[in-house]
């Protein structure tokens, strides 16, 4: 508009102005288009990758919110460390942000963040064919180190015997449970599926409302399902994956959840939806769930008061010899083969993995790290929050079932994509096991796993 | 606009008028062309170029659009964005249409310009904000017409956003985030209808229903055919709304509900940004070839 203006006036100028604004424009075009085609600098191969030249300046550390905390103490605790905290959604549910982002980082060749926190224990699958998870037992954290991890807890971290990831915290299922209300109705903690289901007719019965547990979240076939060892999720290669979904071992499970469904005493809207917090908070009396669920879900989602909660082994199946539970996620950090901060990456990676101060006290999970679990077994019973030990807990992290892997498809988005919305229409869980085989196969395919049913 | 009132400030002025206009309009477009060039024209090809080749840059034909047409989403998503479309385009033309009519009967009280200002508002939200706006009003628990989803029978968001109320719940959010401007430029375009030619359908004694079907709409037409290609091509690209809702819903709803997600998917979860590519160049061909379509059918560009 002003342009327009002044033409009446000052044309040479005018033009000049315009010219010089075009020439502008056509620099930054040109520019950008540089930029994008940036040049590789030259690397050292060392640790067991090649290592970009290292530079000063601010590590840059991508965490979720639950583990900003953890950042945050680091930075407290080392005042010297320039960081640079970035919180995102810890790619939690399968959204995959990470991966979207270190994709386009690929392509412009910068904006990496040093280290990453992923609430997913899949990444590994994607990240070291994107070149961007570093190995970490190649000489960058020692194996001393890295020996004193719970036994199983870094396999998924690993690709063809390299390290590439660290595991946060071990998240095996158990049983959770409310103590007093549990004496005031007269019950006793169930110890095979078989009671666990007897209880929940009589909570149904004689306590119209009470929750014996939920089925409405996104990782809920995680708990029941892999405890109850169904072949859904089996990854037999680096890409092949077997998927079975209606064998006793799941349908079995599948009808004791429908039956408790269908006389509501098993929740159908998730631990972390909105209806739930608001209408369910004080109605639970026992809960299946991850052993994050006692600092994520009931200190700080449901607000349950002190000395309630209480933890107990999963229940099995009569006649079951081996006992066995479910995993629900547990994070991973990941360290960026890009980082040009490599020994600051480092020291925050072992702090934020192994060290006391964070895991030992304040991780609101079980640490993977078993010096750290010790001690923060020990920190919780002195917390004084749980009723009882936690000592169900630490039995629970040698028994996951290893039947259940992590494939680069998300079982927690199918199912919630393809069996959720069936339970909100109604629809029994066994009605759906077809289904949901048909679209972990498809997705599957579609990452290019090799699938056999 | 300022450019043709300084014109016409003099004598001199105006026999220098055409030549000076032409290099001003010239400027005008180059800087338009060049911005066209680095932002519409150049990544085009660049998707065009990628559509046809693999990840090493070799010609591949069409393999990309068959192992993208053959992905088990792919028919999935075109039926819902297909569905969605027509609702879209129904709402878009129906309503805004409606609307601008009411809006330019009342233009000459103070209801008319309150309406007016009251449409445009949400159209000023950015989309994203917008769409999150809509997150909660459809969450039962906390949405502030709750008793109203109630009535209509859904007391969770998972009831709300069941599969088969997405198109709906989309076109919703959509009519509410994008319609406010075009009402306000059908406003515009009503207020262009000639004076006398409404005072002559008055004189023949033409009531409100029958000046609106008989004069203002035909004499809308263009406008709404220019509506209907941009909501076409906008809808096509469904995009930020099922991708929040997926967001919001932990994946239940919305996760590869529509084709620009799927091209999404290609890009950054299978690391197929050729596949992605050739989705894309699909959808730009369906896009040009429907606003072509439009514009041949209605005659848009034929001079009045």
């Amino acid at each position: 508009m002003t342009l327009s203006e002044s033409s009446a006036g000052q044309e040479r100028v005018s033009s000049k102005r315009r010219s010089a604004l075009l020439a502008g424009c056509a620099a930054t075009v040109l520019m950008t288009v540089a930029a994008c085609g940036g040049g590789t600098a030259s690397t050292t191969e060392k640790d067991g990758f090649a290592q970009a030249p290292q530079k000063d300046g601010a590590l840059t550390v991508w965490v979720d919110a639950t583990r900003l905390a953890a950042a945050k103490q680091y930075q407290q605790l080392h005042p010297d460390v320039k960081l640079d905290i970035v919180s995102y959604d810890g790619n939690a549910n399968g959204s995959n942000y990470l991966q979207t982002k270190v994709q386009l980082f690929n392509r412009t060749h910068k904006g990496w963040p040093d280290v990453v926190f992923s609430s997913q224990n899949n990444e590994v699958t994607w990240a070291v064919d994107a070149g961007f998870a570093a190995p970490l037992n190649k000489g960058l954290i020692p194996e001393g180190t890295l020996g004193n991890f719970a036994k199983g807890a870094n396999d998924v971290c690993t690709v063809n015997g390299t390290l590439y990831c660290l595991r946060n915290d071990l998240s095996q299922a158990v049983l959770w449970y409310n103590a007093p209300l549990m004496k005031k109705f007269g019950y006793t903690v169930p110890t095979t599926w078989e009671d666990y289901q007897k209880l929940g007719e009589k909570v149904a019965e004689e306590h119209p409302g009470y929750l014996v547990g939920d089925a409405g979240d996104s990782f809920t076939p995680e708990i029941y399902l892999w405890a109850s060892k169904c072949g859904a999720n089996h990854i037999t290669g680096p890409k092949a994956v077997s998927v079975n979904t209606t064998s006793e071992a799941c349908t079995k499970m599948a009808k004791l959840m429908d039956a408790l469904i269908k006389n509501k005493s098993m929740s159908i809207s998730g631990v972390f939806s909105t209806d739930f917090t608001k209408n369910e908070a004080d109605k639970i009396l026992l809960m299946p769930g991850p052993a994050w669920f006692g600092g994520a879900v009931f200190k700080d989602g449901l607000k349950t008061p002190a000395k309630q909660i209480g933890v107990a082994p999963i229940p099995q199946w009569k006649g079951d010899t081996s006992t066995s539970t479910g995993n629900v996620g547990g994070g991973t950090w990941l360290l960026s083969q890009h980082s040009t901060h490599l020994k600051a990456a480092t020291d925050f990676l072992k702090w934020v993995t192994t060290d006391n101060a964070y895991q030992g006290e304040k991780a609101p999970g079980f640490p993977a790290y078993a010096p750290a679990a010790e001690n923060w077994l020990k920190a919780q019973d002195a917390s004084g929050y749980f009723s009882g030990g936690l000592g169900a807990l630490k039995d629970a992290s040698g028994q996951v079932w290893p039947g259940w892997g992590s494939g680069q498809f998300s079982q927690e988005a199918i199912w919630a994509a393809t069996v959720k919305p069936g339970l909100t229409q109604g629809k029994s869980i066994v009605s759906m096991l077809p289904a949901w085989q048909d679209s972990i196969v498809k997705y599957a395919k579609s990452d290019g796993y090799k699938v056999s049913q | 606009m300022t450019l043709t009132l300084s014109s016409t400030g003099s004598a001199r002025r105006r026999r220098r008028g055409p030549a000076r206009q032409s290099r001003a309009g010239a400027a005008f477009v180059a800087a338009y062309v060049i911005l066209l060039i680095a932002f519409g024209i150049l990544p085009t090809g660049y998707a065009v170029y990628f559509a046809f080749t693999d990840a090493g840059g070799t010609f591949t034909g069409f393999a990309n659009f068959i192992t993208t047409a053959q992905d088990f989403r792919f028919v999935d998503a075109v039926s819902h964005v297909a569905v969605y479309l027509v609702l879209w385009l129904f709402s878009l033309v129906v309503f805004v249409v409606g609307l601008a009519l009411l809006l330019h009967r009342l233009a000459s009280g103070k209801a008319g310009q309150a309406l007016r200002f009251l449409y445009y508002i949400p159209g000023a939200l950015a989309g994203a904000a917008s769409v999150l706006v809509w997150l909660f009003m459809l969450d039962p628990t906390v949405s502030p017409v709750s008793s109203l989803l109630g009535t209509l029978g859904f007391h969770t968001f998972g009831e709300v956003i069941a599969p088969g109320n997405l198109a709906l719940l989309f076109t919703i959010i959509a009519f509410w985030t994008g319609a406010g401007g075009w009402i306000v430029v059908m406003y515009g375009a009503l207020n262009n209808i000639p004076k006398d030619v409404m005072e002559a359908a008055h004189i023949d004694g033409a009531n409100a229903w029958q000046t609106a079907w008989r004069v203002q709409i035909p004499m809308l037409r263009k406008w709404i055919v220019y509506m209907v290609i941009l909501g076409f091509a906008g809808g096509a690209q469904l995009f930020v709304e099922p991708q929040l809702l997926s967001l919001a819903s932990v994946g239940v709803a919305g996760r590869d509900y529509s084709v620009n997600q799927l091209t999404y998917d290609f890009a950054f979860q299978m690391n197929n940004i050729n596949g992605a590519a050739a989705v894309s160049v699909e959808l730009l061909v369906v896009g040009v070839s429907a606003a072509a379509l439009f514009v041949a059918r209605s005659g848009f560009f034929d001079a009045d």
